[in-house]
């Protein structure tokens, strides 16, 4: 059987909206990949851990709290702690322009604004996991 | 060693990481599992001398009944004792889209940064026994990996689920209160793999009645020689109920080992999984097979037009794949 793309779909923080997280779960899903869903309130440490036991391609981080500058390079730092450091850490939320590309300088993946099409962030997943 | 180092190590290397308690080489034995790649059956020759220590647990059930978070109370009374716990949660892959959606997790928080702890999402990946195709060998890792315990959670459809009952030593059967009325009706099969059943969201009305529904036709279904499946009342989200039924499991237990039924238990698995591997084989071996298909598509046509039958292309499609050779030499050699 071919291998398939494995991700986490998690939702660090404390805010309670987890409507962004469950679209992309389920349109990521339909693209024919297998979506671990964590839940709200979850830690860059629990996050990291989940990602490790589940053997994901890609984490994808919903976050909408204005916490992103702590919590994305915390899970970077933890996942190369860990040696999950081909690990994809992608995600999305109300992100201004240049915190993106300064998490993106630090290794993070591509961040999604509100509003981007499914099929944006199916065609980076498969584009970046296949290379 | 980086993960990117891991993933194109040796199999052999990845089984003594794993053996050495190695976190990460187990989560990447797993997928290699999973994905059924060629190195598959090295890996499961490596690592099974190390299993047959770890006591497999299943939790079945429809869908809605809790089995997510008895799964996740279970598991903490068990961490209370020191007992360590390997879990995996199967949900369905869609048959459309090829993909699935694992939120089984989402109850399992309380656990999820235990080290003593591993748990494991596996989508179906096309099969229907309630359980993954290489759900086994999966567990086979966990047991090597040496956890104490086993837990599997089924996909929950809440009928022929019939695959835990190969792959647990003690199968237990989640219901809840509103099922009590559904129990006469429901699909042959899930009673009768049930070796303890549990009626959960007990805390509901109409409990008592589920439990002594459930027992009046275990009644008249059960057959197991000395072992009465109990019938028991759980609010898994209070706790509620959980020690007893770890008490129960653990009597189960050592009515297996009293009567010779866990050796038992561990042949019917491996004939399940020899048996699963043929079958395998031949399916891949027939339908990995361009010409074939190729062939079925004109057929399908042929047939739907008036011409021949299901019956005869099947006949046909055997001797192009030389099923028909085969048993002829067989029969030769005899």
């Amino acid at each position: 059987m071919a291998q398939k793309i494995r991700v986490l779909v998690a939702k660090p923080g404390l805010d309670g909206h987890d409507r962004g997280a469950k679209v992309i779960a389920a349109a990521l899903r339909d693209a024919g990949m297998e979506v671990i869903y964590t839940g709200l309130h979850q830690t860059p440490e629990m996050v990291v851990e989940a990602a490790l036991q589940e053997d994901v391609d890609v984490i994808g981080l919903s976050i909408l709290s204005g916490a992103h500058m702590t919590v994305f390079p915390r899970v970077m730092s933890l996942l190369n702690e860990k040696g999950l450091d081909n690990v994809l850490l992608t995600g999305g939320g109300i992100i201004p322009q240049k915190d993106m590309d300064a998490l993106e300088r630090m290794g993070v993946g591509k961040l999604f604004g509100p509003g981007t099409p499914t099929t944006e962030i199916i065609e980076y997943i498969r584009s970046s996991v296949a290379h | 060693m980086d993960s990117r180092n891991l993933k194109s190590g040796k199999s052999k290397e990845l089984v003594s990481k794993l053996l050495e308690g190695d976190r990460l080489a187990a989560a990447r034995l797993i997928s290699i599992i999973e994905d059924d790649s060629v190195e598959s059956s090295d890996i499961v020759r490596e690592i099974f001398p190390h299993t047959g220590r770890a006591y497999r647990i299943g939790v079945t059930g429809p869908p809605g009944v809790g089995k997510s978070t008895l799964v996740d109370r279970l598991t903490v009374t068990l961490r209370g004792e020191g007992v360590t716990v390997g879990i995996i949660a199967v949900d369905p892959t869609s048959p459309f889209s090829g993909g699935a959606l694992l939120g089984d997790r989402v109850r399992m928080t309380d656990i999820g940064m235990d080290d003593g702890v591993f748990i494991r999402s596996m989508a179906t990946r096309g099969n229907l026994g309630g359980l993954a195709k290489t759900t086994s060998d999966v567990a086979d890792v966990f047991d090597a990996f040496g956890k104490d315990v086993i837990l599997f959670e089924t996909v929950g459809v809440g009928q022929s689920e019939l695959d835990i009952v190969e792959a647990a030593d003690t199968t237990v059967v989640v219901l809840v209160p509103e099922s009590g009325d559904s129990v006469q009706a429901m699909k042959a099969g899930l009673m009768e793999i049930a070796d303890i059943f549990v009626v959960n969201k007990a805390d509901r009305e109409g409990a008592d009645n589920a439990v002594r529904e459930i027992e009046v036709i275990l009644d008249m279904t059960s057959d197991q020689e000395g072992w009465t499946v109990p019938v028991l009342k759980t609010v898994a989200h209070e706790g509620d109920g959980v020690d007893a039924l770890r008490r129960i499991i653990d009597q189960h237990y050592r009515y297996l080992a009293s009567k010779e039924k866990l050796a038992e238990k561990r042949r019917k698995r491996v004939r399940a999984a020899t048996v699963g591997i043929v079958q395998e084989k031949l399916h891949s071996r027939v339908w990995n097979d361009p010409r074939i298909e190729e062939f079925l598509k004109k057929r399908v046509d042929e047939i739907t037009t008036g011409n021949g039958t299901p019956h005869s292309a099947a006949e046909e499609i055997l001797h192009m794949v030389g099923f028909y050779n085969h048993s002829e030499c067989m029969k030769g050699e005899q």
